[in-house]
């Protein structure tokens, strides 16, 4: 064989050597972090349903004392049943529409708890009731269990979305097929306080 | 002038305030953090002998942080923020539990972990606060109350996790978790062993070199010459030997700053548990 011959092939050998480690590498990166964040996810779904599973119970006490304010009851039911019935698919991750219309949903479900909680204030009895005690710090429990779960989604996602950006995984990353994923953003809601009337 | 104000500008630039007004501080060495005195040495050491008991027992990690104020955070973001940081609890089992008190805004927070939220729920953990703790607290009687809150802990999570306790007859010493003194020990142990190995391949290194030094004067034939492979070797070799030093630097400098590099710095003797949020605040 020629030396010039025996030259190219070792060149190209080793070209598409590289090539297949890079890849590799960029590709098992992808797949990592992308499993952080969907394990991620399911933390932030867990607690949010642990939130849900809260509720019935919160408002069958609050019912007991307060039955006048079907009004704000009833508000926060059907905030609740709005969340329970999102179908919530894996790919909510990859599309920030459908990740607003649920943080939207909680949001307002937080919101309307809040007023429930407002409201509460009012009725001395169910205030100094022992069960609703123990509910309301359940439910300031899970309200931070929900804000640590959506900062450390937020801190995989941002990990998974930088290495996502970088070259050359982003040549690999639109290759294959892996999404940006959307953030949680600080809720709309939350800016505005409920006004307490008496 | 000007390279003066340079310098003293580059000087204060080291002294910026941080994001946090309140920082936080490093593990302690055995399970209290006191940094508003209300403790007195002697109820530390009883605390400390007590919760040192209680890891043995049921290999759970109380610990407990008394600060004189919060200085405006948010008290559950620096609740989280310290447990992620001091990490009670063993890895895997997530059972730590971290009681804590600030003085001036009087408030109180039991923090839990993970793999303990079953035994102390939230509504427990409220109960304790405002059932066990706060009376003390109102009297003015933070050791009793600190004493009576970590009782109650103790007393909801026992029954959780299994530990290591000491054989009555003295041995065992392979299933104890250690102490801090015995890890640190452990790990200098581990540091001269790596140093030694070292300083045995670098030794073979130059003795090889100083060999080959010696062909070199006396001239001998050129078949004793390294040929190309030999020498891609050895540079490998030395290459090596270089960027691990260099590795081992790096990581000295990292600790010695006592920042976010290590698990090193005594405290709690294994660690390394997780936090969700779970827990209760509340007030006196």
């Amino acid at each position: 064989m020629k030396k010039g011959l025996l030259i190219t092939l070792a060149v190209v050998g080793g070209l598409i050597f590289l090539g297949a480690s890079v890849f590799g590498g960029a590709y098992n990166g992808l797949v990592t972090r992308e499993e952080g964040v969907t394990s991620a996810w399911s933390q932030v779904e867990n607690v949010y349903q642990r939130r849900l599973d809260l509720i019935p119970n919160l408002v069958e006490t609050v019912k007991g004392y307060a039955a006048h304010e079907q009004e704000t009851l009833q508000n926060v039911t059907n905030a609740r049943a709005k969340v329970a019935q999102m179908t919530i698919s894996p790919d909510i991750l990859n599309d920030p529409a459908k990740m607003k219309a649920f943080q939207d949903s909680q949001g307002q479900l937080t919101s309307a708890l809040s007023r429930l909680l407002v409201v509460a204030e009012k009725y001395p009895d169910l205030k100094a009731a022992q069960n609703f005690l123990a509910l309301q710090t359940q439910l300031e429990g899970t309200e931070n269990r929900v804000a640590v779960e959506r900062r450390r989604f937020n801190e995989v996602a941002q990990a998974f979305n930088t290495f996502r950006r970088t070259f050359p995984n982003v040549v690999i990353a639109n290759l294959m097929g892996f999404e940006k994923k959307a953030y949680f953003e600080a809720d709309q809601a939350a800016a505005t306080v409920p006004q307490v009337q008496f | 002038m000007r390279p003066l104000f340079a310098g003293l500008f580059c000087l204060g630039l080291f002294f910026a305030p941080s994001a946090h007004a309140l920082d936080i501080p490093a593990k302690p060495q055995g399970y209290v953090h006191d940094a508003a005195g209300v403790l007195s040495p002697a109820t530390q050491s009883q605390l400390n002998a007590v919760l040192f008991q209680f890891e043995q027992a049921t290999s759970n990690q109380i610990v407990v942080a008394v600060f004189p104020s919060l200085e405006k955070e948010a008290l559950e973001d620096f609740s989280i923020r310290l447990a992620e940081t001091w990490k009670p609890g063993q890895r895997g089992k997530d059972n730590g539990v971290i009681l804590l008190i600030f003085k001036q805004e009087r408030l109180i927070r039991i923090e839990v972990g993970y793999g303990l939220e079953g035994a102390l729920t939230d509504a427990e953990s409220g109960l304790i606060i405002q059932q066990v703790i706060a009376p003390y607290f109102r009297d003015g009687d933070f050791e009793g109350g600190i004493t009576a809150g970590v009782g109650a802990i103790a007393k909801a999570i026992q029954g959780e996790f299994q530990g290591h306790p000491s054989s009555p007859y003295g041995s065992g010493s392979e299933s104890r978790p250690l102490t801090p003194a015995e890890a640190e020990a452990l790990r200098q142990q581990g540091r001269l062993l790596g140093l030694g190995l070292l300083a045995a391949v670098l030794g073979l290194f130059v003795l090889d070199l100083c060999r080959y030094g010696t062909y070199w004067n006396q001239r001998r034939a050129y078949q004793d010459r390294y040929t190309f492979w030999e020498w891609f070797f050895r540079f490998a070799i030395l290459l090596a030997v270089i960027s691990f030093i260099f590795r081992m630097m790096f990581y000295a400098m990292l600790f010695s700053r006592g920042g976010s590099g290590g698990s090193r710095g005594g405290g709690f003797s294994s660690g390394g548990g997780s936090f969700g949020g779970g827990g209760a605040s509340g007030r006196w």
